[in-house]
């Protein structure tokens, strides 16, 4: 028995991957969350808009790179992501002043406007394709650990090591900055605050003298942030790629819908709630349960409950459960 | 005799098909509470609802203060003095009876603490739950909550639809005390009531409507004891 190094493998393969997916996610719902509560849809155009951020960033970075312009030990893209999110920002109110105020003037079915973000997603899709290409780009640069698992063991003099990414600890501490500035912003601010009323009851709020056109817009530029610091932080975490960004889509929406459609709360709690389960699902236990049985009893097999090649299928079930029994999710959301 | 303060004058329209008012008169003093009572389906709350500019009046005019209002939007009403406080859905639940407040001075830019506090004074319990989410509330509670919103833009005509639906009759004794104290500030009330006997009893005018027409017009107390108002809509 080997407690330690179990939790050290735990830690390693489990729990910090599953802490930064899981701030992705999170940072994906959020957007999510508000274009529900605000526009009163689902959009599905989310995972794109994530795309089309990073392949902004990621075109930026490149510039910067060649430039010889860096950031020392933390990656390039960051300083990329404020372009990135400014031209994000533009195009998603373009999209809206040129495709969703038709349909809202008309005061269109939510299912509707849910259609007409598939098509935006088309477009999206097809855009980011024709500019960056469908393969995978790399962009990360600085240093790519904060801890490795060789010094570790040296450190510690453990058997197994523990690594923690740079890009970890990056995306943890930008989702975190991100999320603080945003309940910040809601909690404190009047604008904040005339967005959750909006969201709250969009006729009394009318009446109350709020301008539905500046919360509509400021609401976009939120989530179009959002997305793009997402889909950044994913990328550099792992790499990018146009289509796992559109696959990106269900455990996004499954966080959010998890967590209660228009709840902030509840999309960050749902994001890491669906990182964790599809993380702990698909991770083969073996080593860790090698080092906590006795050795007469030490596995044969993986211990692993599914391939990750069906990660996607955790999400797609723990969202048909919480529909079945709790449609409005942990935080009481808006039902779907 | 002087044009009261607000008055819709022979209102004729509806929601789009067939007219729901035929040249209905509801008016309101300065200062005084003006009561719209009638059977269900009346168009008490269309009437209303009227002289807020929620729906296209065909005929008719509305006039505040001598001003002919009657091509402006609610919200442009809002910033002219006027404040609604709708049946249903009137309050914001998620936020706290103070944000409540806050959102209903939206479109102010000088400093509201002032008024706040006179809300405050008027209803001690909210001072007392405004970190509250309002959603929590009682049904009286969220009743003050949404006349204390509506009251936060310091409207000259408050304008209160069903005020008292769903609450106990301490609370709605309560609610027609209170609403007397914010006339006596010199706020005109124009109000839709399902309790017609108590709400005629603080009126000092009061509108008996039948399918969208006048059909009775008079002082609170005159109503109450006209004989034929009293057996067709008070119940004898």
């Amino acid at each position: 028995m080997d407690i330690l190094n179990a939790l050290v493998v735990f830690l390693n393969f489990v729990f910090v991957p599953g802490l930064a997916y899981g701030a992705q996610l999170a940072l994906g719902a959020l957007g999510v969350t508000l274009i529900y509560g605000i526009l009163r849809f689902s959009n599905f155009a989310h995972g794109d808009t994530m795309a089309l951020g990073t392949m902004v960033t990621i075109l930026f970075t490149w510039w910067f790179q060649s430039m010889g312009i860096s950031f020392g030990v933390l990656p390039t893209a960051l300083l990329a992501l404020p372009i990135g999110i400014a031209v994000t920002a533009l195009f998603v109110l373009g999209t809206d002043r040129v495709v969703y105020r038709f349909y809202r003037k008309q005061k269109a079915a939510p299912v509707i406007l849910v259609m007409v973000s598939l098509g935006v997603m088309f477009v999206m899709n097809g855009i980011v394709r024709l500019i960056i290409g469908v393969d995978d780009q790399n962009f990360v640069d600085g240093s790519r650990f904060v801890i490795a698992a060789g010094d570790f063991r040296e450190m510690t003099g453990l058997a197994e090591g523990l690594a923690i990414k740079t890009t970890q600890v990056v995306t943890v501490v930008t989702a975190l900055v991100v999320m603080g500035l945003l309940f910040w912003f809601l909690q404190k601010t009047r604008t904040g605050k005339s967005m959750r009323a909006f969201s709250d009851n969009e006729d009394l709020a009318l009446l109350s003298g709020i301008n539905p056109d500046r919360v509509v817009a400021v609401t976009w530029i939120i989530a179009a942030a959002l997305a793009t610091i997402a889909g950044v932080l994913y990328g550099l975490d792992k790499s990018f790629r146009p289509f796992v960004y559109f696959q990106l889509l269900l455990p996004i929406f499954a966080a959010a819908i998890v967590g209660g459609l228009g709840s902030p709360l509840g999309a960050i709690a749902g994001g890491f709630l669906i990182a964790f389960s599809e993380v702990m699902v698909t991770y083969a236990w073996k080593k860790v349960v090698t080092y906590l049985v006795p050795e007469s009893m030490a596995p044969e097999g993986l211990l692993q409950l599914m391939g990750t090649d069906y990660k996607f299928a955790v999400s797609f079930a723990i969202l048909i459960l919480v529909l079945i029994f709790m449609p409005t999710g942990l935080f009481k959301g808006k039902s779907v | 005799m002087a044009e009261p303060f607000l008055i819709g004058e022979a209102m004729t329209g509806g929601y789009g098909g067939a007219d729901i008012l035929h040249a209905c008169t509801i008016a309101v003093e300065k200062g005084q509470i003006a009561v719209i009572v009638g059977p269900n389906g009346a168009g008490k709350s269309t009437a209303m609802k009227a002289v807020f500019g929620m729906l296209r009046l065909r005929a008719g005019h509305v006039k505040l203060a001598g001003e002919d209002i009657t091509a402006l939007s609610p919200q442009a009403r809002v910033a002219k003095g006027m404040g609604f406080v709708p049946q249903t859905h009137n309050i914001f639940t998620s936020m706290t009876v103070e944000e409540n407040l806050e959102m209903g001075a939206f479109i102010r830019t000088d400093d509201f603490s002032d008024t706040l506090a006179q809300v405050y004074d008027l209803f001690p319990i909210l001072k007392q739950k405004r970190l509250q989410p309002a959603g929590e509330l009682s049904g009286g509670q969220r009743q003050q909550v949404a006349v204390g919103r509506a009251l936060m833009t310091r409207p000259k005509v408050l304008m209160l639809d069903e005020p008292t639906a769903g609450v106990s009759p301490i609370v709605m004794d309560e609610l027609f005390d209170r609403i007397i104290e914010v006339a006596r500030t010199g706020i005109s009330i124009l109000m839709v009531e399902q309790n017609a006997r108590q709400a005629l009893e603080i009126a000092d005018k009061g509108y008996v409507l039948v399918q969208g027409a006048n059909r009775f017009t008079d002082t609170g107390k005159a109503l109450l004891a006209d004989p034929e108002v009293r057996r067709s809509f008070l119940g004898g």
